[in-house]
């Protein structure tokens, strides 16, 4: 049960704290929310090339998992499998591969909401 | 009254900056969302292996931030928690549906089907080209190094 409490609260102090960093993206420069969510999933993969985002998910779980930075160390470890078995091939099909589930399950959402929901006011 | 107590006085009265309250409803709010996925996680790992639970929880996370847009709940959230609500893939899906909404009235192909791309298209397209460049380098790695 310990180590429960512990898990959620490390998760909450690494999502929280990238969560802050973005924040002050936002306040300080003028990066648009759709340039920071881009600028994350990038990040998340150089985060993963250079060998930093494992260590941190060991420490963090959740914490860098669930933002965006970790969608973006998804796609790189993708790439890093599907080369592994593949060989240069797995460039190319590794990132997608790996990140299809979230992005059908977002866009099939999209689709179907928008037959369902009336319009809302524009946020980002 | 001496300079110090004017001081404090104006501290006091001064409204508080509006940049700390964001980076603190961010924290919170950001943090409580992977909260959530630890548990969702935890759970799942009873049921299935790493992998796996690590997808239930994103794709949980994203058809609940789905909903919430739809019921128009989301964006009440999001303005107190900023980049909070943002940064998760809660951000995502949000970003994804809410474009979807939005574009109804423009028709389903050229609206719906084009506009829901706005924000998901540039995440995506960036996100796998970062891949791709991380893949040839590591493919080159490993060729002249493994």
């Amino acid at each position: 049960m310990e180590s429960i409490i512990y898990k959620v609260l490390l998760a909450f102090v690494g999502g929280g704290f990238l969560s802050l960093l973005a924040q002050i993206l936002i306040d300080k420069t003028k990066l648009t929310p759709a340039r920071i969510l881009v600028f994350f999933v990038s990040l998340g993969v150089l985060v993963y090339g250079i060998g930093l985002y494992d260590p941190l998910y060991e420490i963090f779980g959740r914490g860098v998992a669930t933002p965006l930075l970790g969608f973006g160390a998804n796609i790189a470890k993708g790439v890093k499998e599907a080369v592994d078995k593949e060989g240069i091939l797995g460039a190319l099909s590794g990132g997608l591969t790996a990140s299809s589930a979230g992005i059908t399950l977002a866009l099939f959402l999209g689709l179907i909401f928008s037959f369902i929901f009336k319009t809302k006011q524009k946020r980002m | 009254m001496d300079i110090n107590e004017k001081k404090r006085l104006i501290k006091k009265h001064s409204p508080k900056s509006p940049i700390v309250k964001n980076m603190f409803f961010a924290f919170l709010i950001g943090g409580l969302i992977c909260a959530l996925g630890e548990v969702i996680f935890i759970i799942a790992s009873e049921f299935f292996d790493e992998k796996t639970s690590q997808t239930i929880v994103t794709l949980i996370l994203i058809f609940l931030a789905a909903a919430l847009t739809g019921f128009g709940i989301f964006d009440k959230i999001a303005r107190v928690a900023g980049a909070g609500t943002l940064l998760p893939v809660t951000g995502f899906s949000n970003a994804v549906v809410s474009e979807a909404l939005d574009s109804k009235s423009e028709g389903f192909v050229l609206g719906v089907g084009a506009k829901i791309f706005t924000v998901a298209g540039p995440v995506i397209l960036f996100g796998i080209s970062s891949g791709v460049v991380y893949g040839i380098i590591y493919y080159l790695y490993t060729l002249f190094m493994g």
